[in-house]
């Protein structure tokens, strides 16, 4: 398992050819990733701010909980802070599993838990100044599925 | 003990963090404490629903004690991901 907190681009490519390479026992990888979207057109960057310590201390506990879960072979969690333009990945989750169902599952149970429960907060950098992200309701809902 | 506040709590307070000397029993003790010294930390503590909290890195509710306690955050709802 590995998690990785960075303020530099990631190489998605060999990331997850990396992450995939060698599997014996596991008969599927799934990885996900987040792009920095620009939906009205106004967007100019995203900035990320995290809490050096407990974000890589959040991220490891969710990706542990998601391999005992799960039983995954491996689990890979990238998540970038600082400033990132449109269109720059964000993060990145992939995991290895002896089965698909198993993969897609932890990867989502990933996702809806580094949303709102890893410290990272979202601003958006506009032409008319910069603005928070704030936290949407389904996100939160989300973790009761789980 | 060290108080760290971010995203909009550490802009409406003005600083990143801070060492608080308190004899507070619980985060909701220290957050009356910090409320009652200026006016932006009035603001910055308004509405308590609308901030989450950690101690010693641990994300945590706010009757949760501080006996022993090294660092307490205050931020809002995280948007990672």
């Amino acid at each position: 398992m590995r998690v990785v907190v960075q303020d530099t681009p990631f190489d998605f490519g060999a990331e997850a050819a990396g992450f995939a390479e060698g599997r014996a026992v596991s008969g599927a990888v799934v990885t996900f990733t987040g792009i920095v979207r620009d939906v009205d057109g106004g967007l100019q960057a995203m900035e990320i701010e995290h809490y050096p310590g407990m974000t890589e201390a959040a991220l490891t506990e969710i990706a542990d909980q998601a391999v005992t879960r799960w039983s995954l072979e491996d689990a890979l969690v990238i998540h970038r802070h600082g400033r990132l333009d449109v269109g720059e990945m964000i993060m990145m989750v992939a995991t290895a599993a002896r089965h698909r169902k198993d993969a897609f599952e932890a990867a989502e149970f990933l996702m809806d838990y580094l949303k709102s429960r890893a410290p990272f907060w979202k601003r958006e950098i506009t032409k008319d100044g910069a603005e928070w992200v704030a936290a949407r309701d389904e996100d939160e809902d989300a973790l009761t599925r789980w | 003990m060290d108080v760290l506040y971010f995203a909009w709590v550490r802009e409406r307070i003005g600083i990143p963090r801070e060492a608080v000397e308190t004899k507070a029993t619980t985060v909701m003790d220290l957050v009356d404490e910090l409320r009652g010294r200026e006016e932006r930390y009035a603001a910055a503590f308004a509405d308590i629903t609308a901030l989450r909290v950690a101690v010693d890195q641990q994300l945590t509710e706010f009757d949760a004690p501080l006996d022993g306690v090294r660092e307490v955050a205050f931020f809002p709802p995280m948007t990672g991901g």
